[in-house]
This record gives structure tokens, C-alpha cells and sequence, in this order.
């Protein structure tokens, strides 16, 4: 089957004129971190909203010895993480990985990985709604003259009104930041724990949404500033946990109901680093923790 | 106990041989061939057609038969394919005055040069179900050939409506131009848009989306009075410029709907009274989507005919443009079932928080009043 796909269709899908234009939007937009570069985004044989964005940036970054990752929700076993895997096996012949260390593209869907990121590698995620102001303001014509003025006071005012409603910023993931000091931006639904790896990071990370026809990168070594006041400072929230399976104290958890009583258990929702803690547990013969 | 999130490799496998299994359906029954969807179900290939933005019959008919009827679905899968294709050229825009029209009716008009030609069309059925029909009954085979001997005869060039009301000066003349259309496929949309890419859009927007729109404008929401200036549906030429050859050949024939209305325009301090256009024009047997899509091309030409904005849903290019879409509008409506436990898990402990400090507020001023 495999080889019968990569017969009747270019490597990685995507056709060369396609990838040319794609790469010609990723080259601006890590020209211009965090601005929303259009693109001709084209339909691609997985639905809109599942992903679309972020295949058609790693299908254009794709080289043949490149080894791919890909995770949803920090998982490798996820059925769509799965599925695109597939589809990049398929086209692509490239060889995979479940490893972060050794992944040179990675694309991910609503995590960034909690093993630490090298230089060299790319990071690809995929984005549902781009612009941090939609919910604000519907109208692209506008949002766009707002980020070209950067006119972001609507956003300042949202979490402040969050701040007086509930007293905190009420926004838990697609947590939004300020890149290389200039351009707001949605980091995609990341929870907002996972923010700070995305400031000074040593890879290179490229954003996805193809329904919106929008990519956007923050290149390496970006600053990159998710947006509080000095009074109250943004906090990488995460669950009060334990994982139990790895004992993790540091890592973002996901949150399993066990039994029919409602009990529950915390677990790594990045399953890589979590069986990685796991052997080194088993070989140093530690218990969890 | 933590399964929950294993053997999703061996699940879609499983989905998919689950899938087909159902698909077949009956092993009893003859299996459905794709020359009697495109024959029997020719309305549903027409509209797979045109909303997959590809003129294949068979391919239309085997995307509805993959999809076990889903119509959606079968798009979905046309437009997959679609992309792939290269684009090799432009062809000459298609005259529809030319057309050899299996119907033609105007609303505006009792009798028309030409003459009003019902075609095949449900109007004047009466909504009752057809048993016979369940029972295989077949239609004679000589009535068959009498319609189509007749609808040949009633063939050649069939003057427009719009043509006579241009020549009286009662109906503002279209603008006319050279310039290369937009392609909304090659190139990522951007706002104002502009009528030639609105139309583009809106031809392959999704039936029922331009159909409640335009029934919007009809009650109330930027109301424009329409007439069916002119339905008519049938086969049209498509020829191709050929720079090889220097002259134009004909490398198609397509069937198409294409609707006029005739709508009232209240004149300006510079301008008198006269009737203005909505235009639609879909691949296929496709009225009731040509007819909506005049309406909505009426609704989007406010700010151009100096009409106010009402704030109408059907007024908003941005709107109607970046909504119409069925493929990405079920892509993203139906992707909120695939795993959001991150998110969900970030928005619980939120939740917890701002909860436990409520409580922690409110039980001070409980132990003041106490």
C-alpha cells in the first residue's frame, strides 16, 4: 500500500510548488516571529480542523532522513497522532520515532514535549483559530489593523477584567504571548504550563492552521513574554499531583477517572518522558518519586 | 486499569474494516454500481459535484458510494482529489445564452422568446410517495424518447431576460472586463474579497448554508425584493484557448443552473429607479442553490449599489465567505471529538481553583454574622 501511495503522489504529499509556496510563507514569518503569514493553504486528504495546518508545514519541511514524532495531547498513541503519523509513513517513508531525543520533526497537538528541545530540531504545531484577538474581535479585517498598529489594549483589557471577575487570568491554555517584543500571539492550545518552553527555545517552532490559511514561527532564541501585569505575574498552572506511574512532581498531568466511584489517578500526559522516568526508575530500582 | 488511551493503532485499523463491512451492507442484494448513482441519483452527484468543485460524474458517483450516502463526505472526498490535480489552464468563460436548455422559465415574464420550458422538475408534483416506484416500475420507453425528442426541438439560442430589460435601460448593466478571476483555491483569501471571488465561493458553498442565508434576506435581514428574472438549466459548451493553436477549441460540454433575479433598486440623488442583478450559477441540476446564491450575491452588493449596511448576517462578505464552506465548517465543528484532555484538564483545575477560592471567601463573612 505504502509503496503504491508514494507511486501516484509526490514525497510527502504535497506537490513542489505547493511546498515551494509554503516554505516562502514559513521564511517570512520566522522573518517576522510571530506574525500571521496567509497562505494558500490547500485541502488535504484529512479534515479541516484535525491537523491540516500543521501536516502541510511538516510536509514541507520534510527531508527523506529525517526521523519524525508525532504527538496529541503529549501522547505518541493518540488515534489522530497515530493517523498523521501513518499518513507521513505512507507518503513519506520516513522513519519515526516515539523519542524526543532522537525526533528531528516533531509535530505536536496541544503539548510541547517535557523533554527539553536541542538545537536542529523543529517543532510543528497545529493551530485551530490563529488570532489571539478572534474572540475579541470576529473580524479579520480588524484584527489585522490591530496587530499591524500593535493595538493590544482589547487584550490587556480582557485579562484584566478576568483578574476582576474571578481574581486571576482566567485564560488556562492558548495562553496568549508577545514574541521578539512585538507581535501577540496564540501559541496554539497549549495548556499554559507549557508557556515558558516556548521563550529562548533552541529549536526551531513552526505554527500550522490550514482551515484559517495562516503559518507563523517563533524562530530560535526568541524571547517570547506571555502577558500579565507586574502585580499579577503569569503562573505555569499545572494539577497538584503526583504521576503514578513515574512519580513525576514537575511535568503536566493528565487527569484518568479509574472507577465507577469516581476515584481518580494523575498521570505524564507526555507518555515518552514518562516511560523514559519509568526505566530509569526500574534500572536505579527507585520506586516512583 | 490505564487503557484508555493504548491500542489506538489497532482501533482504526478495526474502524475501517468495520467501516466497509457496513458499507456493503446486505451480501443478499446486488452490490450498488456507481453508473446507477450516477444515472438514478443524479441530483445528489450533481450537488457532490459541484460543492467537490470538480464536473466528474463517475468520480462524484464513486465518492457518494465510499461515503454510503454521506453527501458531505463524498465532497469532502472530490476535493482531496481535486487538489492534487495541476492546473493547466483557463478556459474561456462558458456562454450560458448558448445554452441547450433542458428547462427555462422566467417569473417575470408570461411569455418569453424561447418560450417558458418547464423541463424536468419537481414544482408541480404532488408531494406523494410513488409506491409503484418500490415495486420497480419502469417508465415506458417510448415516453422517454418523445421528452427528449421534444426538449431537442425547443434547443437553440435563447435570448436572456436580462438582455430585454438592458435594452429598455431598466436593469443596471454589469460591469465587463478582461481581468484574470481570482482562484480561491491558489491564493488565501483576504478581505474586501470583491464580487468575482464572492461568486467563486458562494458556488461552492454548502446548499443548505446559501439556502438558509437567502431565506433570511426574504424575511427581513437585508430584504431586496427579487424575481426570478430567469432560471434556465441545461448543457453548455467549454472551450479552451489552446496557445499551440492560436484559436480556441471545445474540450467539454457541462451541464449547468444558472439563475438571474431582477431586483428592486430605490435610485439615488444621481441616479433614477432601476432593477439590479443577483447572480447564481451552479454546476449540475442544482436550482434551489442557484436561486439561493442570486439572493446572497444580491445581499453582499449593498455597499456597491450604496444600499445600507442592515447588519445582516447575509451582508457580511467576511461572514457568508469564510463560514459557506461545508468542507471546513465539518471539519471544525466535528473536531471538538478528538482529544481536548490537556485542555479539559487545564480548564478543571481552573474551575477547582477559582471554586475552592470562593469558598474560602465566603466562609469568613458566614462566621461574622454567626
Amino acid at each position: 500500500m505504502s509503496t503504491l501511495v508514494r507511486e501516484h503522489y509526490n514525497f510527502a504529499y504535497l506537490d513542489e510548488h505547493t511546498k515551494r509556496m509554503i516554505r516562502r510563507a514559513l521564511l517570512k514569518g520566522v522573518a517576522i516571529p510571530g506574525y500571521q503569514v496567509p497562505f494558500a493553504s490547500r485541502e488535504m486528504p484529512m479534515p479541516y480542523g484535525w491537523g491540516t495546518g500543521g501536516v502541510q508545514v511538516s510536509a514541507a519541511c520534510m527531508v527523506p532522513d529525517d526521523r519524525v514524532k508525532v504527538i496529541d495531547q503529549g501522547a505518541d498513541d493518540t488515534t489522530n497522532a497515530i493517523s498523521i503519523r501513518k499518513f507521513f509513513e505512507r507518503t513519506a517513508g520516513v522513519a519515526l520515532t516515539e523519542r524526543t531525543a532522537e525526533a528531528t520533526l516533531i509535530q505536536t497537538r496541544h503539548r510541547i514535549p517535557e523533554h527539553p528541545l536541542s538545537e536542529g530540531q523543529i517543532l510543528v504545531y497545529q493551530v485551530p483559530i490563529p488570532e489571539p484577538l478572534r474572540f475579541l474581535e470576529p473580524r479579520e479585517t480588524e484584527t489585522r489593523k490591530m496587530h499591524a498598529l500593535s493595538e493590544y489594549g482589547l487584550m490587556h483589557v480582557k485579562l484584566y477584567e478576568d483578574i476582576s471577575q474571578h481574581g486571576e487570568i482566567a485564560t488556562s491554555y492558548a495562553y496568549p504571548a508577545e514574541v521578539n517584543g512585538r507581535h501577540v500571539f496564540d501559541p496554539s492550545p497549549i495548556p499554559k504550563f507549557d508557556n515558558p518552553k516556548l521563550d529562548n527555545a533552541p529549536a526551531l517552532q513552526l505554527f500550522g492552521a490550514g482551515r484559517e490559511q495562516r503559518i507563523y514561527a517563533v524562530p530560535p532564541y526568541t524571547r517570547v513574554r506571555s502577558l500579565d501585569f507586574e502585580d499579577y505575574p503569569f503562573v505555569a498552572a499545572r494539577a497538584e499531583h503526583q504521576c503514578a506511574l513515574c512519580g513525576a512532581l514537575h511535568t503536566y498531568l493528565d487527569e484518568v477517572i479509574i472507577d465507577d466511584e469516581g476515584g481518580r489517578m494523575f498521570v505524564c500526559s507526555d507518555t515518552d518522558y514518562c516511560n523514559e522516568r519509568q526505566q530509569a526508575n526500574q534500572e536505579t530500582g527507585n520506586d516512583a518519586g | 486499569m490505564y487503557v484508555a488511551v493504548k491500542g489506538g493503532e489497532a482501533a482504526i485499523d478495526n474502524a475501517h474494516r468495520w467501516l466497509a463491512d457496513l458499507r456493503r451492507g446486505d451480501r443478499d442484494l446486488a452490490p450498488l454500481q456507481t453508473q446507477q448513482v450516477s444515472e438514478q441519483l443524479t441530483l445528489a452527484t450533481s450537488r457532490v459535484m459541484a460543492e467537490g468543485a470538480i464536473y466528474d460524474r463517475e468520480l462524484a458517483a464513486l465518492a457518494i458510494k465510499q461515503a454510503r450516502g454521506d453527501l458531505i463526505e463524498a465532497i469532502f472526498l472530490l476535493r482531496a482529489y481535486r487538489t492534487t490535480l495541476p492546473r493547466f489552464g483557463t478556459s474561456k468563460p462558458i456562454d450560458t445564452g448558448a445554452m441547450n436548455c433542458l428547462r427555462r422559465i422566467s417569473a417575470t415574464f408570461k411569455d418569453v422568446p424561447g418560450g417558458q420550458v418547464l423541463g424536468p422538475t419537481f414544482d408541480y408534483t404532488h408531494r406523494l410517495l410513488d409506491f409503484a416506484l418500490a415495486a420497480d416500475g419502469e417508465v415506458p420507453a417510448a415516453l422517454q424518447a418523445k421528452l427528449q425528442s421534444q426538449a431537442t426541438s425547443s434547443t437553440g439560442r435563447k435570448p436572456r431576460i436580462s438582455d430585454f430589460l438592458d435594452d429598455e435601460g431598466l436593469l443596471q448593466p454589469e460591469p465587463t472586463g478582461d481581468a484574470t478571476p481570482p482562484d480561491l483555491t491558489r491564493e488565501p483569501v483576504s478581505f474586501p474579497a470583491g464580487r468575482a471571488l464572492r461568486l467563486q465561493a458562494l458556488t461552492r458553498s454548502d446548499e443548505g448554508f446559501l439556502l438558509g442565508l437567502a431565506y433570511s434576506t426574504q424575511r427581513g435581514y437585508a430584504r431586496n425584493h427579487p424575481f426570478v428574472g430567469e432560471l434556465r438549466i441545461g448543457v453548455v459548451a467549454v472551450e479552451m484557448e489552446i496557445p499551440e493553436l492560436g484559436f480556441s477549441i471545445e474540450i467539454a460540454e457541462i451541464e449547468v443552473s444558472e439563475c438571474e433575479t431582477v431586483n428592486q433598486f430605490q435610485g439615488s440623488k444621481t441616479e433614477p429607479a432601476q432593477f439590479t442583478r443577483g447572480y447564481g450559477l451552479v454546476f449540475g441540476q442544482a436550482e434551489r442553490k442557484a436561486i439561493s446564491m442570486a439572493l446572497c450575491d444580491r445581499a453582499l452588493r449593498w455597499e456597491e449599489l450604496g444600499e445600507d449596511n442592515l447588519g445582516a448576517p447575509a451582508q457580511n462578505e467576511e461572514f457568508v465567505i469564510m463560514h459557506g464552506d461545508n468542507i471546513q465548517a465539518t471539519g471544525f465543528v466535528e473536531h471538538i471529538k478528538l482529544p481536548h484532555y490537556v485542555d479539559f484538564q487545564s480548564e478543571a483545575e481552573l474551575v477547582r481553583r477559582l471554586r475552592r477560592m470562593h469558598a474560602e471567601d465566603a466562609t469568613p463573612s458566614q462566621g461574622d454574622t454567626a
